[in-house]
């Protein structure tokens, strides 16, 4: 198992808002988390990437326990975080913000040019200030950034919010190619198709609580509203 | 007047210099530092203190000062000031403020209130003649000469160094800025050390071109605000600009009246204030 993720109790603010989270996670796989607003799906990355604490429970990377490490400890382990709203460096260029999640140099096949040939619209704009370019290019530039790290277990925070369906779609399409060579990936929806569509294992989570998971194709629309809203 | 101005422009390299310092902590990590001059003053009393116990040149103790300074500020930040920092700017304003009031207590029992100067010869004296009626210092020449280096390294530093990177990171996007490896605490440690650098190079020049007493930390530190907000929080140029106005303001002032010069830059600053309360150089946002 490359994550697990083993009774994990976290809070959002004084609020608790991760009770008993259980996840697991091979390596090369792709496991969709669904959930409404307010469900822990953030708190659940945050805590998997030291933003947030641990308040009970384990996060093991490779048997190793991860959990409670700063931020960055845990990108140099091999975890990197898409954020949810993407959160761009405002100051800095396309070429620049992606520069940045270089920081850790951290061995492996993202580079630059890796990133400019998975997304080749941001060499023609590597120079532009990343915050000028379109929310669909913005979130490339998320992507990217979070790829320079070479991380064994990429998590994506609802990298669909606020971008046109034939956007999400192009995006959502570059997955195959970033997960080719055993990368990992977690990617956190409000989009129950594009979850369904794009994993191979998912996880519902409703008030903190892991309400349903299974395997995408097995689960069916009525279970999955129904462990989404709880009707 | 022309050389009221161009007296006034090499006034406001000192200024500059002291602003530089402001705004570099400000910039990187919205930190206002109330003890910015009486750092500024006991830099300069720790210059005398090496010429007159330790008998050194000038140029060895400013050389010798740079990095006493990098580590007394990469410690004073790692220790102290990063406990302040939160989203209420309240806390770092007490405690450099406490600590403004400790330095000029401190400087006042041990030094006396008495002014004093550090020497440097001739060079105190000597002159460049621009013209047959217009003379001006070489010492302040060296100091505007040295605000403009320092400006220039400084953006430079900051638009095309892995250290500026780090320093507009954890200032745009703190969290984001940590996801990606960086210890922020350690970029605001290196970010107070080089304001430190600047803040000593300050005390340096001020000990040479005036004198230090332990009390004039507040109106150096009001001249280094001055400036900073009339030039605009954008760039290290707009500091640079807003330096230059407060000095010829200053200098203006004190051509017609010796009891005006600092009152017209008060002015000055809360004019501008009123017209572009962003200063006179913001950031053009694309």
């Amino acid at each position: 198992m490359l994550l697990e993720v083993q009774g994990l109790n976290a809070f959002y603010g004084d609020a608790q808002a991760l009770f008993n989270v259980s996840l697991q996670l091979r390596a090369g796989e792709v496991v969709g988390v669904l959930g409404a607003n307010g469900a822990g799906k953030s708190t659940l990355m945050k805590s998997l990437t030291g933003l947030v604490a641990v308040d009970k429970g384990a996060i093991r990377l490779r048997q190793q326990p991860i959990g409670g490490m700063p931020p960055g400890e845990i990108v140099k382990h091999g975890v990197a975080l898409v954020p949810e709203g993407r959160r761009l460096f405002p100051s800095m260029t396309v070429e620049e913000n992606l520069m940045m999640g270089g920081y850790s140099k951290r061995p492996g096949r993202w580079n630059k040019h890796a990133i400019f040939e998975l997304f080749p619209i941001l060499e023609e704009k590597r120079s532009q200030p990343a915050t000028s370019l379109s929310g669909g290019q913005q979130q490339m530039v998320a992507i990217g950034r979070a790829l320079m790290s070479n991380p064994d277990v990429l998590l994506c925070d609802e990298i669909s919010l606020g971008l046109a369906p034939v956007v999400i779609k192009d995006i959502y399409e570059s997955l195959p190619d970033i997960c080719s060579d055993g990368m990992s990936v977690v990617v956190v929806e409000q989009d129950v198709i594009v979850a369904q569509q794009c994993s191979a294992r998912l996880y519902c989570l409703q008030e903190g609580r892991v309400s349903l998971e299974g395997t995408s194709d097995a689960l069916t629309r009525d279970q999955i509203s129904e462990a989404y809203f709880g009707i | 007047m022309l050389e009221t101005i161009i007296q006034g422009i090499l006034l406001g390299g000192l200024y500059c210099i002291f602003a530089l310092g402001l705004s570099l902590m400000f910039g990187v990590m919205r930190l206002t530092n109330i003890a910015l001059g009486d750092q500024i003053i006991i830099s300069g009393f720790i210059a005398i203190g090496m010429a007159t116990v330790l008998g050194f040149n000038v140029l060895w103790i400013g050389l010798l000062l740079l990095p006493i300074a990098y580590i007394s500020g990469f410690c004073f930040q790692g220790w102290v000031l990063n406990r302040t920092l939160s989203k209420d700017p309240l806390p770092s304003l007490v405690v450099t403020f406490g600590l403004s009031i400790v330095i000029q207590n401190t400087l006042q029992m041990v030094f006396g209130a008495n002014p004093r100067s550090l020497d440097v010869g001739s060079l105190s004296t000597a002159g460049v003649e621009l013209s047959p009626s217009l003379t001006v210092g070489v010492l302040p020449l060296i100091i505007f000469v040295s605000a403009i280096v320092c400006t220039f390294g400084l953006q430079w530093l900051f638009a095309h160094t892995a250290i500026g990177r780090s320093f507009r990171a954890v200032s745009d996007d703190r969290e984001v800025a940590e996801l990606m490896g960086l210890s922020a605490k350690r970029v605001f440690a290196t970010a107070t050390g080089l304001a430190f650098c600047l803040i000593a190079l300050a005390g340096w020049f001020q000990g040479m071109r005036t004198t230090v007493s332990p009390s004039d930390g507040p109106s150096l530190l009001l001249f280094a605000f001055e400036a900073v907000i009339i030039g605009g929080m954008g760039s290290f140029w707009g500091t640079f600009l807003g330096a230059m106005v407060l000095g010829v303001t200053q200098q203006v002032g004190f051509h017609y009246d010796p009891g005006w010069g600092i009152w017209f830059g008060h002015l000055v600053f809360i004019v501008v204030l009123f017209i572009k309360p962003n200063g006179l150089f913001p950031k053009t946002k694309g």
